[in-house]
């Protein structure tokens, strides 16, 4: 298995509140890694210190994060979120058509021509499972969407920046059962060429569609196996009861 | 027995409380505008509009004071735009909230309040005097921009600051600089706020008559530059009201202030609304 993403010894502070502890973590290529746990267990700030867009502007880092073995630190800004996609818990549309959504990200790191930003567009829409409800209002505005092909636009905005590695923050919280099940099924699809970081609140979720599932508790990693193992027989008494509904 | 008053009867209440405080305030500015109208509509004929002005504006018309008026403001709001967009920018994006922040804004609320007259004696005594500019438009278009510039900051600010904080990390998270997210995102999505504030800035250019009386002068010539002494609107109006040189003019005057700001507004708004209807 190819280690994608290497977390070494990770330290997250919120001025004095320490959000993460100690992580160490890695992430497989083509997996969909689930990461669960309660709320304030530091999952977000996972995400957003892998792409380095904290939420507080004193937010302070310790460690390292290796992505295809170099420190993300020696990447430029804008080449690593390029890189890493993260997709927000809220779909959030910019102002704008569907069209202008998706080729805004893409206009940003190179020149296209037109044609090739509207196979772009065809491309990503289609592979976010959307392009079928969506061909005919591409220049309407995508406001007008409902929150779950909100939220696929935004995987599919995502997509058209070719990233190598897709961080999702409970994508699915806002979201109607059938929503659900179209984003899931388009991780699934999508599952061969890109690696997934999932965050969830629902176990079941991670449950459904993780190759490896990690649980997080008040900032720490308590384990993380494969998800058989994690549902059925895991390894912390912690892990078990989270998942069977003790707590969280 | 006490009296209660029921939930029903308390909203009857608040609804015609309301809805007379409303008719107080349009009526007054329509009862304004009519009387204006009706005192100076019949002034309103294309040579008033297009001629000279004679006799120190007891008769012909007033084209000297509408090419006045519209140069110095448009001078006003293309220099104090920029300006102020650009603070506003600064203030909200590249400065943290702290005391400075809030020195700064304050010091800007402050300087919206200043009464004009002072502004205008600033602008004699820096550009007209100092910088030996002379009465002339330019002087004139200067310090009516430093005039509107405070309010120009805030409400560009406020508009800024109201653009939600998602947008910007949605830009950030694809890669977007700052420089990107501020012109390609910010801007767009606070540019009604934006204009409500430039427009409010107009307005208040082109009803000015202390600011530019000391910076713009009175002269009742035709401007040929914007080195050319001129004489606003709001001035001659002021002139041959004070003056008592020709009541019916002063009105005629009056009438096309009002429509000139209205057409102003209105222009302004439709701009705002193509632009909205592009957004979103």
């Amino acid at each position: 298995m190819d280690i994608k993403l290497s977390i070494k010894n990770l330290n997250v502070f919120h001025k004095n509140i320490q959000a993460l502890k100690n992580i160490n973590l890695d992430v497989h290529a083509d997996e969909i890694l689930g990461v669960i746990g309660p709320a304030n267990s530091g999952k977000s700030s996972l995400l957003r210190a892998i792409n380095q867009l904290p939420e507080t502007d004193d937010a302070r880092y310790e460690g390292e994060i290796l992505l295809d073995g170099k420190n993300i630190d020696t990447l430029p800004l804008n080449e690593l979120r390029r890189r890493i996609g993260l997709i927000f818990a809220a779909p959030v549309v910019l102002p704008g058509s569907v069209y202008k959504n998706i080729t805004y990200g893409p206009k940003l790191h190179n020149r296209h021509t037109r044609a090739e930003l509207n196979e772009l567009v065809h491309f990503v829409l289609n592979a976010a499972n959307l392009w079928d409800e969506v061909k005919d209002r591409l220049f309407d505005s995508a406001s007008n969407l409902s929150g779950g092909q909100q939220q696929r636009l935004c995987i599919a905005r995502t997509l058209a920046l070719q990233p190598e590695i897709i961080m999702m923050d409970e994508p699915c919280s806002g979201l109607d059962p059938i929503s659900t099940a179209k984003v899931e099924s388009t991780m699934l699809s999508l599952k061969d060429k890109y690696t997934f970081i999932l965050v969830t609140n629902n176990t079941k979720q991670a449950a459904r569609v993780s190759t490896r599932v990690a649980f997080f508790l008040s900032a720490e990693l308590v384990e993380i196996d494969r998800a058989e193992k994690i549902f059925t027989n895991p390894g912390d008494k912690r892990t078990s009861d989270y998942i069977s509904g003790r707590f969280g | 027995m006490t009296f209660r008053i029921g939930p029903r009867t308390s909203q009857i209440i608040a609804y015609i409380f309301l809805l007379t405080l409303t008719v107080i305030a349009v009526f007054i500015l329509i009862f304004i505008i009519a009387f204006i109208f009706k005192n100076g509509f019949s002034q309103l004929t294309i040579g008033f509009l297009t001629q000279k002005t004679h006799e120190m504006g007891k008769e012909g018309g007033i084209l000297p004071s509408i090419i006045g008026t519209l140069l110095v403001s448009f001078l006003a709001i293309i220099i104090a735009t920029p300006l102020g967009v650009g603070s506003a920018i600064y203030l909200s994006e590249y400065t943290k909230a702290g005391p400075i922040r809030r020195l700064i804004s304050f010091g800007a609320d402050c300087l919206a309040g200043v009464p004009s007259i002072l502004f205008g004696l600033f602008g004699f005594i820096f550009f007209v005097t100092i910088l030996k500019l002379g009465w002339c438009i330019f002087s004139g278009g200067l310090t009516l921009a430093l005039m509107i510039l405070p309010t120009i900051i805030r409400t560009s600010e406020e508009a800024i600051k109201a653009v939600p904080k998602s947008y910007r990390e949605i830009s950030y998270s694809l890669g977007g600089g700052k420089l990107d997210t501020i012109l390609k995102v910010t801007l767009p999505t606070a540019i009604p706020g934006i204009l409500t504030g430039v427009v409010l800035g107009i307005g208040r250019a082109v009803g000015e008559t202390a600011a530019t009386i000391f910076t713009t002068g009175a002269s009742l010539n035709i401007p040929t530059s914007i080195f050319s002494s001129s004489r606003t609107l709001a001035v001659h109006f002021y002139m041959l009201a004070r003056e008592g040189i020709s009541m019916p003019k002063a009105y005629g005057t009056a009438t096309v202030l009002i429509i000139l700001i209205l057409v102003i507004n209105f222009v302004a708004y439709r701009l705002m609304h193509r632009f909205m209807a592009r957004y979103y």
